[in-house]
């Protein structure tokens, strides 16, 4: 009887087997795998780690603890919900690599020690790539490929710095690590680049939206979120985060107001999202801990049913840019009920999950009488309602009716909502549910009267300040635009890396060429080729000149050429060179 | 004569009434918050109506600033990158 198999084996290696299934099998399949995973997982006692002796280090490629459990039970939570949602999207590419992408993320989860865990961590870039390739779009070839380069980037960041951090400390195990040394800022700053950190977030906003409908489903889910995992074991306390954090909250909501395409309203919040993660890892209380890992907990339900919602109606329309949806609720009347309740969690209404969870960062900031802070994720809060939690159900299934008469989404998508809406309301109605697998025990009540009675305040007159300003027609209307962010940098940057290459060290190249080999060279060998023939026939005049009756120089020197072309040489006057220089050695 | 099914906001009166219960949401919000006591952590918490401005002044800042700011920097054709 197997005792224990760790999730990421079960989904790696499940995943290679389901391309050899076809029709039912392959589906049950595939919803099996993270049921069983997960069955093995709540059998795993907290503290249980394995260790393999390596080339004289101990690899750890398992390892529980509260940290890691709860991040590897939303997991397998979500990738069962995602594999639900892409049923009805045959496409292999899709489910292998949606089902190893989860097992990356699980493997990072549990890895004990650095080298488990970079590998893991790079392969959760590799397979995500195919989520965005498997779009099979030029505009998805081109973000994938610069998704890829960022990563690739990001992952060399992080090695240099674990291969410095192992010789520092000479120890491969994954623990606290803190901002001391050189090397540790760069796993800082290979972590940061996952969770999407201002100026190095573009890979997100770029890559997600021109992901496959299940794509970014799954892509919303895992790598920011297991960035959000790495940071929270390795960086708590850093007080660097909170700032960060802060700013992640803040910044994105600008860009989300004035974006076309829905998809990527989403991803500006979710970077958003992952800002409120960054400050609670900052502040590193027991608190503020319990709330990232609850945040991200609740985040990974609620951005994925607004994923899903959004892949519905791409699905159905083949439109994604709020200029050519409205009035969807007509016939995607469920899609429109899972999407607002995605949309309340998102924004913190009480009774959702995004209330019981988000309140934990804020108390924890204002414990630590952090005002800016405080402030800022106040602010946040109150766009994240305005841009994810108003804009993305009004201009999609509300709003002008753009004429779009589609059936409603497949079953299989409608479960998946379905299930993900039900837990948004679950953790939103039971806490304690949720309060009970966090990492620290849970001493905080999120349903106070004066708590929900100023939550609900600062959102009801965000959503009068909406109102008010759609009615005066100040909201600024959607316009068929795109938004510089700043990959602009490495997009135009990089043409202009191109160019600059192109004209500075092409031209080098062409010049050299033109010279050296156009010139120089094909005055060389022509000179190599005559050069024996000159010779022969420099050497040998003067004795054919009075030897024989001989032709002018330039006719024999002709004939030796000729000779020499078709390898025909007069030898024997070497001959004769070497006899006379036998008979002198001889001689002598 | 449209064959189409008429749908819940295709009528105004309906999207009046749901502007009207949301204004009744916000005056039921302020009316009952001298009921409820308070534990603040700032001395601002305690002035009435704070978060309820806050969350105003936040979003119409949030929109002019992106419309009129950030809009005409960063706003280009959908065809900008090809």
């Amino acid at each position: 009887m197997i005792e224990f198999i760790p999730p990421a084996f079960i989904y790696i290696a499940g995943a290679l087997l389901v391309p050899l299934l076809r029709g039912r099998v392959k589906s049950a399949y595939m919803l099996i795998l993270p049921v069983i995973s997960f069955l093995f997982l709540i059998n795993a006692q907290v503290g249980t780690a394995w260790e393999i002796n390596f080339l004289g280090f101990d690899l750890v490629p398992f390892k529980v603890d509260r940290l890691s459990l709860i991040f590897g039970y939303i997991f397998h939570l979500i990738s069962l919900i995602g594999i639900i949602y892409t049923l009805s999207i045959k496409s292999d590419l899709e489910y292998v690599a949606g089902l190893v992408y989860a097992g990356s993320a699980l493997g990072v989860v549990f890895s004990g020690d650095l080298f488990s865990f970079f590998v893991f961590w790079e392969m959760l870039t590799v397979s995500a790539l195919w989520l965005i390739w498997a779009r099979r779009t030029k505009a998805s070839q081109a973000a994938g490929f610069r998704y890829l380069m960022v990563h690739v980037f990001g992952g060399l960041v992080l090695l240099a710095g674990i291969i410095m951090y192992i010789s520092e400390q000479k120890s491969i195990s994954l623990g606290f690590i803190g901002l001391h040394s050189a090397a540790t800022y760069l796993i800082f700053i290979g972590m940061g680049i996952n969770a999407a950190w201002p100026l190095l977030h573009t890979w997100l906003t770029d890559a997600y939206p021109e992901s496959t409908v299940g794509g970014a489903v799954f892509l919303s889910a895992f790598t920011t979120k297991t960035a959000v995992y790495a940071l929270a074991r390795t960086f708590p306390g850093t007080e660097e985060l909170i700032w960060i954090g802060a700013v992640m909250t803040a910044f994105p909501i600008f860009f989300a107001v004035i974006e076309n395409d829905m998809r990527r309203v989403l991803s500006y919040s979710l970077i958003n999202q992952v800002g409120f993660m960054m400050v609670g890892i900052g502040i590193g209380t027991q608190l503020s801990i319990n709330g990232a890992a609850a945040h991200a907990f609740a985040h990974i339900l609620y951005k994925s049913l607004l994923f899903m919602s959004m892949g519905a109606v791409m699905f159905r329309t083949g439109k994604i840019n709020a200029t050519d949806l409205g009035g969807l609720y007509k016939s995607m009347p469920w899609t429109a009920l899972f999407c607002s309740i995605g949309a309340a969690s998102i924004s913190a209404f009480p009774l959702t999950s995004g209330f019981v969870s988000k309140s934990m960062v804020l108390d924890a900031a204002a414990h630590g009488h952090m005002t800016i802070i405080w402030l800022t994720l106040l602010f946040a809060s109150a766009g994240v309602f305005h841009h994810s939690g108003i804009k993305i159900p009004f201009f999609a299934f509300f709003g002008h009716d753009a004429g779009h008469r589609v059936k409603e989404a497949p079953p299989s998508m409608l479960i998946a909502m379905g299930i993900a809406a039900f837990f948004c309301i679950f953790l939103g109605v039971y806490p304690k549910f949720l309060y009970s697998i966090l990492p620290y025990p849970v001493d905080f009540v999120p349903y106070t009267a004066p708590h929900v009675l100023s939550q609900l305040q600062l959102l009801m007159f965000s959503a009068l300040a909406f109102t008010l300003l759609l009615l005066s027609g100040i909201y600024p209307a959607e316009i068929r635009a795109i938004n510089l962010d700043t990959d602009w940098f490495y997009r135009k940057g990089g043409h202009l890396f191109y160019q600059v290459m192109d004209k500075g060290l092409n031209a080098v190249n062409r010049t050299f060429e033109r010279v050296f080999v156009g010139k120089f060279l094909v005055h060389v060998t022509s000179h190599v080729k005559r050069l024996p023939a000159t010779l022969l026939a420099k050497i040998c005049w003067p004795f054919w000149k009075t030897a024989f009756n001989a032709p002018d120089k330039k006719t024999i020197q002709e004939n030796l050429l000729k000779r020499a072309q078709s390898g025909f040489y007069p030898i024997s006057i070497m001959g004769l060179f070497a006899a006379i220089y036998f008979a002198l050695l001889f001689l002598l | 004569m449209n064959t189409e099914k008429k749908h819940i906001f295709d009528n105004p009166r309906n999207v009046q009434k749901v502007l009207y219960g949301l204004f009744g949401c916000l005056i039921l919000l302020l009316a009952l918050e001298p009921f409820i006591q308070k534990h603040p952590y700032f001395v601002w918490e305690e002035s009435f109506g704070f978060y309820a401005i806050y969350g105003f002044v936040a979003c119409v800042l949030l929109v002019l600033v992106a419309k009129y700011i950030l809009r005409p920097f960063i706003k280009k054709e959908e065809d900008y990158y090809d």
